[in-house]
């Protein structure tokens, strides 16, 4: 490559700055009002002279602080808590699927078995469920279904432990919302991973295989490290996933596992709106995916690419 | 002995936990739910309970208006927001495909919007359409123009912007992709033989690009059906159902209407149109494939 810049005109330059100015700009201006006081905001015609305050972010983050804050009497926004739920979900739904996921690519890659067509025509054709036509069905079933009797070993077991009413259900559980989480992140790094275990060349997976690997071993200890890149791109777009949505998560949630976007919701439906308060919420909720962003972009423009060129 | 069995199960293996998962909360719910929208159901009862009503659901919605208007507001805001994206985001890839000094932190700037949540794009979005402190209105105030009312009486169009706003990128980031790994000696000769800058993106850059550029403009469409937390933050499908994209229906038919027989069959005519898509797109890629194979073919007979 050659490392030589071609000079272009200013006004190229003019256009590239107002394509960033587009593009960062209302992250910019939510990241601003984060940090002024409502009055600042309704009143406020000068954009940057204000005195910034925490305020809002000790108002959203009220329930997991050490101290109290001074402007609060009543802390009624559980944000701290909400948030613990989205890490627990998201993290513990990245992990299953990139696992589970980077498996059934292998089997589909390297194996010859019976079925394999279908699962794999299966798999592409599923990509395309919009989570809105899962509510109706995961709903119904999750509350009704896939339950465990009350009366039953495992189900009484359960409600001596935590207490309540009624049979046991999968829905109100942080593991309700993973495992939906995860059958609809599955298809997509399946057919990621797919086009990065086809570059691993074989002769080093019957190298380990001659040396007395069994077929775990040799995926686990040989074909995973190989694919790294793949992994982090499909574990970006996984946890992107798992960390922002909110349809399924509203439908499934009870009062102690809701996460942050469900409450970000709810905060901006109620009448009188805190601007500062709700800005803070967001940043908060956006802060993950920019720190991907910033560190990873490399990965996430290789798996964008990897997963629609090749779809 | 063992061994040999064992490697003649490890591919069921490797695949037993993909399979059972995507059986239990994909497929399962998806033939739970096919099952349900012959039915006349409502969240108080077990499905075995509902009443069978045969086609009914399916009949109903056919002639409902609001769900012809949200099926035309949704195919709408699909067309609108795909057609724009894909004029922009190539015609940025087109201009930004040069050799410039920091364009890893240029797309890095770029690919910023589409990882933020929806939720918090639509807080980000409202919070500049507001009638009296959002931006828009501010600037437009201070340039002495009218106040527009943004979510009101122009809500589709700017529930469009902002979905302009978060997804040019990812049309953007793959032409660009595409227009790099276009082969070089294509576009040397025609500088050679004197193309301009336009003859060449006309003659030989965009057919190149073409079918990355069908594949793009397919999954944008399918994802496009799947909007949904944007509209629901900035305006809850109103005002009226000038915004009410399907998703948004099903969501309300099945937690506000609590009909889920007539939500379960509206997701099912979602589901028919997204899988016409998605074979679309699948008959287009092996009629590519085939016909490169065929190209392939003829040049190594030449040869």
């Amino acid at each position: 490559m050659d490392q030589s810049y071609e000079k272009q005109n200013p006004a190229f330059y003019a256009v590239i700055g107002l394509l960033v100015f587009m593009s960062v700009g209302p992250v910019v201006l939510m990241f601003v009002n984060s940090f002024k006081l409502d009055v600042d905001i309704i009143s406020g015609t000068s954009g940057l002279l204000f005195l910034p305050t925490i305020q809002n972010y000790e108002t959203a983050l009220c329930d997991v602080l050490w101290y109290e804050p001074d402007h609060l009497e009543f802390c009624s926004l559980k944000f701290g808590g909400a948030f613990i739920n989205s890490l627990i979900i998201a993290l513990i739904s990245t992990v299953l699927t990139l696992v589970i996921g980077a498996m059934s690519a292998y089997a589909l890659v390297r194996f010859r078995f019976m079925g394999r067509d279908t699962v794999s025509v299966t798999t592409l054709m599923v990509r395309m469920v919009p989570p809105a036509v899962l509510l109706v069905p995961v709903f119904g079933l999750w509350n009704n279904e896939f339950c465990l009797d009350k009366n039953g070993l495992i189900g009484g077991a359960i409600r001596d432990a935590f207490g309540g009413r009624g049979d046991v259900c999968l829905a109100g559980t942080h593991s309700g919302i993973i495992i939906i989480y995860v059958a609809m992140n599955l298809p997509f790094v399946i057919w990621i991973l797919q086009s990065f275990i086809v570059q691993v060349p074989r002769s080093l997976e019957e190298a380990a295989r001659v040396d007395g690997a069994g077929p775990f071993q040799v995926f686990f200890k040989v074909v995973l490290p190989l694919i790294k890149p793949g992994l982090a791109a499909a574990a970006i777009f996984t946890f992107r996933i798992a960390w922002n949505e909110y349809l399924l998560a509203s439908a499934l949630s009870d009062r102690n596992t809701k996460t942050v976007p469900i409450l970000i919701v709810n905060n901006m439906s109620e009448f009188n709106v805190e601007w500062g308060v709700i800005m803070a919420t967001g940043m908060l909720l956006a802060i993950p995916p920019i720190i991907f962003t910033l560190f990873a972009s490399r990965q996430i423009i290789t798996g964008m690419t990897a997963g629609a060129v090749k779809g | 002995m063992f061994t040999s069995r064992v490697n003649r199960l490890s591919p069921y293996l490797f695949m037993a936990p993909a399979v059972i998962i995507m059986a239990i909360a994909l497929i399962y719910p998806l033939g739970y739910m096919i099952w349900g929208s012959f039915r006349a159901w409502d969240p108080s009862q077990t499905i075995g309970e509902a009443e069978f009503v045969g086609l009914k659901n399916y009949i109903t919605l056919w002639h409902d208006p609001s769900f012809r208007e949200s099926l035309g507001v949704t195919l709408r805001f699909a067309f609108f927001c795909v057609s724009i994206e894909m004029v922009l985001g190539v015609g940025l890839a087109l201009l930004l495909d040069r050799n410039i000094r920091g364009m890893s932190l240029l797309r890095t700037m770029f690919i910023l919007p589409m990882m933020i949540a929806p939720v918090v794009v639509g807080l980000m979005w409202r919070y500049m359409y507001h009638p009296s402190v959002g931006t828009f209105n501010r600037v437009l105030e201070t340039l002495g123009l009218p106040d527009v009312d943004w979510l009101g009486s122009h809500a589709l169009t700017s529930v469009i912007s902002a979905d302009i706003w978060q997804w040019t990128p990812f049309i953007f980031i793959l032409s660009l992709a595409a227009l790099q790994s276009l082969p070089r000696s294509a576009l040397e000769a025609a500088r050679i033989d004197g193309a301009t800058g336009w003859q060449q993106i006309v003659h030989i850059k965009l057919p190149l690009m073409m079918p990355v550029l069908i594949v793009t403009a397919l999954l944008r469409l399918i994802d496009a059906f799947k909007v949904l937390e944007v509209i629901l933050v900035l305006t809850e499908g109103g005002p009226g159902l000038s915004t009410e994209i399907l998703a948004l229906r099903i969501s309300r038919t099945a937690t506000e209407f609590r009909e889920l027989g007539v939500a379960a069959a509206m997701s099912n005519y979602l589901l028919i149109l997204l899988m016409l898509l998605t074979v679309g797109m699948f008959a287009f890629n092996r009629w590519q494939e085939a016909r490169a194979a065929k190209v392939r073919m003829a040049a190594e007979e030449d040869s």
